[in-house]
């Protein structure tokens, strides 16, 4: 049963994100060129220097029932509802072994959060302030910890291979792909659910982003503020919501005749070691999870034709990734079309690697690469091709792409992907 | 004002609607809160601060494992409302 360096294929694909409530509307939404970005309302983000964020389209709470959404913080609830679009959307009808398509054992969970349930520990500290000891939630340390979001989707599919929570900051939905697939590949699984969530938008997490300086605080106009490679970058946008994906052993999939999105070709990994915080000026990180990438995989750089960029609108990291991809890619970087999706959904953190992926699978799935918006001047030093305001077609063919997702401590995880 | 029997069942009804979402017709003496109204022990934990709350009854940890069905807790609220102490 177990093998090694088996073909792996995405087969099903969900999200909920700040332009939809599923995959579908979230690519409409991308496609449109349309910003999720809004003003926080209420008095607890009056003093806050930073009054706008991406906040999902649809509120979970209206999709799942009560019972059910308040044992779940707002980021498994995201996950949740991801999940089983994703799971539905590859064909599987009910819990693995329910299906026969799939048994339990041979089925993995990676859902990973930057964060973690920290809206259910802020307020559970405020009941236990308000209300006292007796009213604080038993369901609070299964709902916060960080793997809550996995062991939530893994109770729902009936995940028993493993069900796992890796955790890199803003890199971790990515690196939860990247798990996912090395789980398969060794022979651990046939199938895993895999992606990120994320939900952070409270009073205290932008006060301590926006004291950190890395967020835009062009709260006049919210859906100008996520601005990547633009001259006026001032920071990320925080957004919330959860990208999903199935991934599937080729084997797995075609003995059930499954319809499958792409080829996902593996993972580049590597580690900055400069600063707790700072992107590495020059990319140095970046480029060494790149060509780790095409070391380990047999992507060329001539068939990359499409990159869904980290570029969180930050004016150095923007910069950095792109010195990283030239410095590897050469010549080849003139014919990939670079998206920065963030300028639309902003930055949801552990999420982003998840709703990026969708966004990068549904690409070379319709061959075609999502607008960056609010490019109104380039950064000279952007050397790349930066599909603005419309979407651009990408070529027939076998054609790859390339999600890339970095965090806060220096994690750079480079994924890549190709067509069927 | 001591809650009778009856009140104390559809006050449980309302309480374990809202965490379990069990409609309250459902909710009924002989139903077992694991069993048949899907409390794990966890949201059973809530059930009793909220019947601790509407009904002015401390419900101490080690009673709660006596409370098997929705006949017992209403039976150890009656007994043991307003403060524990049975008016006459």
């Amino acid at each position: 049963m177990s093998s090694t360096n088996r073909t792996v294929v995405v087969t099903g694909i969900g999200a909920t994100t700040p332009l939809g409530g599923d995959s579908a509307s979230t690519w409409e939404g991308l496609l449109a060129g349309r910003s999720g970005v809004k003003p926080l309302e209420g008095e607890r983000f009056a003093e806050l220097p930073v009054q706008i964020a991406a906040t999902a389209a649809v509120d979970p709470g209206d999709v799942l029932p009560r019972p059910l959404a308040r044992k779940l913080d707002r980021s498994a609830q995201f996950a949740l509802i991801a999940a089983r679009e994703a799971w539905a959307d590859a064909g599987y009808t009910a819990p693995a072994g329910e299906d026969d398509k799939i048994v339990p054992e041979r089925l993995g969970s990676v859902i990973a959060s930057g964060i973690g349930g920290v809206t259910t520990l802020l307020d559970q500290y405020d009941v236990l302030k308000d209300k006292g000891v007796r009213r604080v939630s038993p369901h609070t340390v299964p709902m916060l910890m960080p793997n809550s979001p996995s062991a939530n989707v893994g109770l729902e599919v009936n995940a028993r291979a493993g069900v796992h929570t890796p955790v890199s900051a803003c890199a971790s939905g990515a690196e939860a792909i990247g798990y996912a697939v090395e789980m398969i590949r060794t022979g651990r699984a046939d199938v895993v659910v895999a992606g990120g969530t994320e939900a952070a938008i409270h009073p205290l997490p932008i006060a301590a982003f926006a004291n950190m300086m890395a967020m835009s605080k062009n709260n006049d106009e919210p859906t100008k503020a996520s601005r990547p490679y633009d001259t006026g970058r001032d920071g990320f946008v925080l957004g919330e919501g959860a990208g999903v994906v199935i991934l599937e052993s080729e084997e797995h999939a075609k003995a059930r005749g499954a319809r499958v999105y792409c080829e996902v070709l593996g993972q580049g990994l590597s580690a900055d070691s400069h600063h707790i915080a700072q992107p590495e000026p020059t990319g140095r990180g970046i480029a060494a999870a790149m060509q780790n990438l095409l070391d380990a995989t047999d992507l060329k750089p001539s068939e990359v034709v499409h990159l869904n960029a980290h570029a969180t609108s930050t004016p150095q990291g923007d910069v950095a990734e792109i010195k990283a991809l030239r410095k590897v890619l050469g010549d080849d970087l003139d014919h990939v079309a670079i998206s920065a999706t963030k300028s639309m959904t902003g930055h949801l953190l552990g999420g982003a690697g998840g709703i990026e992926t969708v966004a990068t699978v549904l690409a070379l799935h319709h061959r075609l690469a999502p607008p960056t918006i609010n490019v109104d001047e380039l950064d000279p030093d952007v050397d790349a091709d930066i599909v603005r305001d419309e979407p651009r077609a990408l070529p027939q063919g076998t054609i790859a792409a390339i999600n890339n997702s970095f965090g806060f401590g220096g994690h750079n995880v480079v994924l890549a992907f190709r067509s069927v | 004002m001591a809650a009778t029997q009856d009140q104390i069942v559809e006050g449980l009804a309302e309480i374990v609607n809202e965490i379990a979402g069990i409609p309250v017709e459902d909710v009924q003496l002989d139903k077992s809160f694991t069993d048949d109204l899907d409390v794990d022990s966890l949201s059973m934990v809530e059930v009793v601060v909220a019947a601790e709350e509407r009904f002015d009854v401390k419900i101490p940890d080690e009673d709660v494992k006596n409370l098997k069905t929705v006949g017992d807790a209403a039976d150890y609220i009656l007994k043991n409302q307003d403060g524990g102490i049975k008016k006459v």
